[in-house]
Parts: structure tokens; sequence; C-alpha cells
């Protein structure tokens, strides 16, 4: 009898384990942004020892996001890390190029706004996304 | 590069999700090496060739 069931993969479980992970850590780094953010003023009034520390917080969280990621990206199939690939290098190309000007845009009267680093963060983080929405449909 | 998965696929009588359990790769990624759209590595080749007990040329023509 031919078996038309498809069980899930030690592998495909594995690629589900790390973008919980991946979920878990972005989670809690945005957490930690949001912390620092915040917490000077409204928490502890400024305390110095308090916001190092939160500081620390932020970038130990960051950097074990980042390795959860590479994790993550390394653990997929070689479309899977092409597509990646792709959309990273639009991403980066396009954050070069326009970021480069950005930044005296509101020098030169050009928006209202004082451009700010989180715009170009943002900016790369919808970028990354369409370029990887539109090179997934590419091989669909 | 055209190639004969689609067929070998269909003659064992498998899905594409089985196929891409059988390979450890994702079910999206079988559909564009059948319909030719990406072509796979030569380690994936081998994988492939290996599964169905045939060469990598007779599966994978220019």
């Amino acid at each position: 009898m031919v078996n038309t069931k498809s069980p899930v993969s030690k592998w495909e479980s594995s690629v589900n384990k790390n973008m919980i992970h991946l979920n878990y850590w972005a989670l809690a780094w945005v957490a930690s942004i949001g912390l620092l953010g915040l917490g000077p003023q409204q928490l502890w009034n400024f305390d110095i020892s308090i916001t190092l520390m939160a500081i620390l917080l932020n970038v130990s969280i960051g950097v074990r996001m980042i390795v959860v990621y590479r994790r993550a990206v390394r653990g997929q199939d070689e479309m899977q890390q092409k597509i990646f690939l792709e959309a990273a290098a639009m991403t980066l190309g396009i954050l070069v190029v326009f970021g480069g000007s950005y930044q005296v845009w509101g020098a030169i009267q050009l928006i209202s706004f004082e451009p700010q680093v989180w715009h170009l963060v943002s900016g790369a983080g919808l970028t990354f996304m369409i370029c990887l929405i539109a090179r997934t449909r590419k091989y669909q | 590069v055209k190639n004969q998965v689609k067929e070998l696929r269909t003659k064992q009588g498998w899905t594409q999700a089985i196929l891409a359990t059988k390979l450890e790769v994702s079910r999206q990624t079988v559909n564009a090496i059948e319909k030719g759209k990406f072509d796979p590595s030569l380690p994936l080749a081998f994988k492939i060739a290996r599964l169905f007990g045939l060469a990598i040329e007779d599966i994978f023509q220019d």
C-alpha cells in the first residue's frame, strides 16, 4: 500500500523549533529596547547603574538573538537560504544607497522632520520583508 | 536545467511533501525543482539520484 501521508521530518521539526526560538528572542529584544527607552525616566529615575544594566541586558539579548537567527538561517534548506541571501543583499544595497542620502534630507529641507536611525531600521525591516515575499513568489 | 523529478515522484506514489521529508527540504523547494525554477546543488542532486536509484544525468538534463 502506498503511503501518502507526510510525516514531519526531523529536519522540519528542527526548522520549526529554530523559528519559535527566534520569535521568542526577537520579542525579548524588542521588550528590552522598550525597557531601555522608558525605564530610566519612568521606572528608576535615571539611576545610571540600573541604566547600564538595562543596556547590558539589551546587548546580551541582541547578541543571543543574532546567534539564534544565524542558526535558523543555517538550518533552512538551500532554496530558503538563497531567498534569504537575495533579500538580505537587496536590503543592504537599498539601505546603503538611500541611507546615505536620507541623513541629509532634513538639512536640505526635503522632509519636514528630523531623520532618525529607527526610520532606517524600520525601512530596512520593511524592505527585507517585501524582498523576502517577492523572492519567495518567484520560486513558486 | 530540465528534470524528471515530478515523473519519478509520481511513479513512486509520493506527494511533494513526502519527497520533501525524504530529502530534508521544504515542500516549496521540491515544487520549485520540479517546475525548473530552482536548480538544486550537486549534493542535493546526488541525494535525489540516490533516492530514485538513478544517475544524476538520468534525472537532470541541460
